[in-house]
């Protein structure tokens, strides 16, 4: 193991609190169309490395590419921590790991040829450019093989391989200078067959979008809104996800009373969970980049708030556990408080007996984005329709929903018992964009929901 | 690089080499005290071939075997499209101002007192008031070759102070901030602490507002946040080309308000977005996109540009991939008004510093739809106070086809837009 020696005696020739070092080494390609063009298809390989050292409580960061640097980079993170260290360090203890593990994959996409992945790709593209009103589309598809090397000194030295994958088509439809646009993002960890036989969805968002030229915008205001497990999942990831990041509350004495353990946040139906442990999903994995074991987090479990996400420093100082959620993009960050795998656990209400009652509503659908500020928080949808008279009506232009997570959480109402995982997305936060992240949840009804429009 | 193309050459026709080498050093704060100091080393290089008329396209970063990046250039080369453009041959370019010696002597401790003095401030006016944010110096060399003799080298310092306040009350989570960027050293911080102040103090008190369509102040904040999007992505020679763009039949015509006047950029000294030449090694130039209301053109890099039977207009950028349209520094040019005056203007309205979400709607079409994150009510000509839980959605070419007026109050937000307030006449608001 010339590689563990190496690392860990860097890491024992040097003086603080805490010292890891991160190896990454990665392979990806690349498929980007605009209309009919292949605009661009395009290898990558990446290699670097970083150190990140603690003194104090005070944190040093230093990154390069060339491993010739990794001892000049090891010392100048010591130097660096020094010159901020001024108190006390706190890190929540760990065991020292050694492990290996190995990329997992059901249909390896790096073993699928360029020209299968193009075919596949064209045969899609065609659908979409083929159906009348459509003026173009877009479609990018990567995937990526990782390698990550860690060592601490706790004397961990955890070698950990991933294989991730996304694919997003967009078709656009034009008329008299309106341009309406449907996507569809699907994304795996190491199953190529998940972007296979998509014809069907792929021939859906093509009739989608030409059909949203002749919807109309909804009137702005509260609604009482349905959202599938797809635009759920968003919401959950917005409303609750990222207010559960530990690293947003623990330095500031009143987000920690906000944030206080047994508050109530919901109805006593609701149950919101964040965990990597989850198996087979783009956010699981086995130890997080500060060398912690994965594991499954009830972030609100009956409508309380029960625990939070935590990287080792936000657990010391709040007198909590660890929760294996320091990720790092990449090594030229370190790791911050990430959600992994985040859903809302099904309950009971059938898809029927949730719109019956509504006399005029908004049934939302898969997303096109979202984001928050904690406490008030966006997600938008890419498809939606009016609910009438207990009844899906007529389409209308995709919404941005609103909310405020001292209300919106109390007005969810019914929760279906249709879970579903959307593996599409990835998460952004503080510079380190897209992280491979899933989240899902069964439909859901929100009372009094906040929508923009005309 | 002569290596890489060496070897390029040996198996295809032609080939271009683009090599980033970066220094950059973050000072960063958390919770009002100095938590990180990190130093950031990065190369990246990426090729361009083409083989057979098709193009390859392969990047690195870290330590890599010429032949290597050439052998995955030239695989991805059959899937390639056909190359109708030539790697420029130009070697030297009109000089644009962008390195500052001084940013590399500005020490670790000056950058703590520049952040450290923000934080001082702002803790000052409000009590109780979280900051977090960053100082943050770099300097970066950029690089082209090509077999045909092209030749490009520029070295850019950066120099950013960034700083977010947060202020939590039960219930209430209110944000500001503020955001600055040179090629030259900042050593004055206390526009930082001036801005993240004047905007605490609009926001001390929340103000009601009911749903419907009211006027509409967008600052400097607010215009970038809101409006650009929809107006980067018409102007997108790519975006023309597609037919995407509610633009691509309006070229000379007058679509907005005659007031506005819009260029892309990159020869104004010492800005972060400037640049002598493009990620392609082509001349960078200042662009006029709109004039006093009119559409006069699209902009381009090589490939976009010979698909379209245009030419490049110096405005090849990358992002992580292969040279694509890309806007330097977008500048609107400053109008009369200043803001009080605007305000004044005002019966009932809503001023927009910053969106939640404004990206998220329909850009392509020029819609956009967000909560107002940071935003203020204004009754009979005064502010009075801070709106939350408020969404605005409106359509950017109806907005700025017929403005009232256009802010003497012009500023660069993150170095990369120069733009005054704009003061619009409607806008939907949904309010809970």
């Amino acid at each position: 193991m010339p590689m563990q020696n190496r690392l860990l005696s860097v890491i024992r020739g040097l003086k603080a609190d805490y010292i890891e070092v991160r190896l990454d080494e990665s392979q990806s390609s690349r498929l980007f169309y605009r209309g009919e063009r292949l605009e661009e298809a395009g290898r990558t390989a990446s290699t670097g490395g970083c150190v990140r050292a603690l003194v104090k409580g005070g944190w040093g960061f230093a990154s390069f590419n060339s491993l010739d640097r990794l001892s000049e980079s090891a010392a100048l993170a010591v130097e660096q921590a020094t010159h901020v260290g001024k108190g006390q360090s706190e890190f929540s203890p760990t065991q020292a790991i050694i492990d290996t593990v190995e990329a997992e994959y059901i249909k390896n996409p790096l073993e699928v040829p360029l020209s299968t992945k193009k075919s596949i790709l064209d045969e899609y593209n065609r659908i979409m450019l083929e159906m009348p009103g459509i003026q173009t589309t877009s479609i990018g598809y990567g995937d990526i093989k990782k390698k990550v090397t860690f060592a601490s000194s706790d004397g961990s030295y955890i070698e950990q391989s991933r294989i991730d994958l996304n694919l997003r088509l967009s078709a656009i439809a034009s008329r008299d200078g309106n341009v309406q646009q449907v996507g569809l993002s699907v994304g795996s960890k190491g199953d190529f067959s998940t972007v296979e036989g998509l014809q069907e969805k792929v021939r859906g968002i093509a009739q989608r979008a030409v059909a949203m030229l002749s919807a109309a915008e909804v009137k702005g205001g509260t609604y009482t809104v349905v959202l599938d497990p797809v635009l759920a999942g968003v919401f959950v990831h917005e409303a609750f996800g990222h207010l559960s990041e530990a690293d947003h509350i623990y330095e500031n004495p009143q987000m920690r009373d906000i944030m206080v353990l047994g508050r109530r946040f919901g109805g006593q139906h609701l149950n919101i969970v964040d965990g990597a442990a989850v198996p087979g999903l783009r956010g699981s994995y086995k130890y997080d980049d500060e060398g912690t074991p994965a594991s499954k987090t009830y972030l609100i479990k009956e409508g309380v708030l029960n625990s939070r996400l935590h990287s080792r420093e936000t657990a010391a100082r709040m007198g909590e556990k660890p929760t294996g959620n320091a990720r790092a993009i990449n090594y030229t960050y370190p790791p911050i408080v990430r959600m992994t795998n985040t859903y809302i656990e099904p309950g009971s209400t059938t898809f029927n007996d949730m719109i019956s009652g509504i006399n005029e509503g908004v049934y939302a659908k898969d997303w096109y984005g979202g984001t928050t500020s904690l406490e008030m928080f966006t997600f938008s949808a890419g498809e939606a329709y009016m609910i009438r008279d207990g009844k899906i009506a007529e389409m209308i232009r995709p919404v941005v929903l609103s909310g405020n997570v001292f209300t919106t959480l109390h007005n969810i109402d019914a929760i279906g018992d249709d879970l579903d995982m959307n593996q599409g997305g990835g998460c952004g936060k503080a510079g380190q964009s897209p992280l491979p992240v899933s989240n899902g949840s069964p439909h859901i009804r929100i009372q009094n929901c906040l929508v923009g429009g005309k | 690089m002569q290596e890489i193309l060496d070897i390029a050459g040996r198996s295809a026709e032609r080939a271009e080499v683009f090599r980033v080498t970066s220094v950059r050093t973050p000072v960063q704060f958390e919770a009002n005290r100095l938590k990180q100091i990190q130093t950031k080393e990065s190369v990246s290089v990426a090729l361009r071939l083409v083989k057979d008329g098709k193009m390859g396209f392969a990047q690195a970063s870290g330590n890599i075997r010429p032949a290597d990046l050439v052998s995955m250039a030239l695989e991805t080369s059959q899937f390639g499209y056909q190359v109708n453009f030539d790697f420029p041959s130009l070697r030297s370019f009109e000089e644009v101002a962008v390195f500052d010696p001084q940013v590399e002597h500005i020490g670790i401790d000056g950058m703590i007192g520049l952040g450290q003095a923000v934080i001082d401030a702002v803790c000052a006016n409000t009590s109780g008031i979280l900051c977090e944010g960053s100082i943050s110096r770099g300097t970066a060399t950029f690089e082209i070759a090509s077999t045909g003799g092209g030749h490009a080298s520029c070295k850019r310092t950066n120099f950013s102070i960034s700083m977010d306040g947060m202020l939590v009350r039960d219930g209430d989570i209110l944000y500001v901030g503020d955001i600055r960027s040179s090629c030259r050293p900042i050593l004055d911080s206390s526009p930082v602490a001036g801005e993240i102040i004047r905007q605490l103090d609009l926001a001390r008190n929340n103000a009601p507002i009911k749903s419907g369509n009211m006027p509409v102040i967008f600052t400097p904040f607010g215009v970038a946040g809101c409006l650009l999007s929809p107006l980067i992505s018409a102007f997108n020679g790519k975006t023309v080309l597609d037919g995407a763009s509610p633009l691509k039949d309006k070229k000379n015509m007058v679509v907005f308000d005659s007031g506005l006047s819009m260029s892309d950029d990159p020869t104004i000294p010492y800005q972060p977005g400037s640049t002598p030449f493009d990620d392609e090694g082509m001349p960078a130039r200042r662009n006029t996109l709109i004039d006093h209301g009119k559409v006069v053109q699209f902009y381009y890099d090589l490939h976009t540009a010979a698909l379209a039977g245009s030419s490049s207009t110096g405005n090849g950028g990358r992002s992580g991939g292969m040279p694509s349209p890309s806007i330097h520094a977008l500048v609107i040019e400053g109008g009369k008004a200043s803001q009080a005056d605007m305000i004044k203007d005002m019966k009932e309205g809503l001023i927009i510093e910053q969106m939640m979400g404004a990206d998220q709607g329909n850009i392509l079409n020029g819609d956009f739809s967000g909560n107002v994150l940071l935003g203020y009510k204004v009754d009979h000509g005064e502010i009075s106070g801070r709106v939350k839980d408020t969404m605005v959605s409106g359509n950017v070419y109806q907005l700025l086809k017929e403005v009232l007026a256009i802010g003497s109050d012009s500023r660069w937000i993150a170095g990369y837009v120069d733009t005054p307030s704009i003061y619009c006449t409607a806008i939907a608001v949904a309010a809970k």
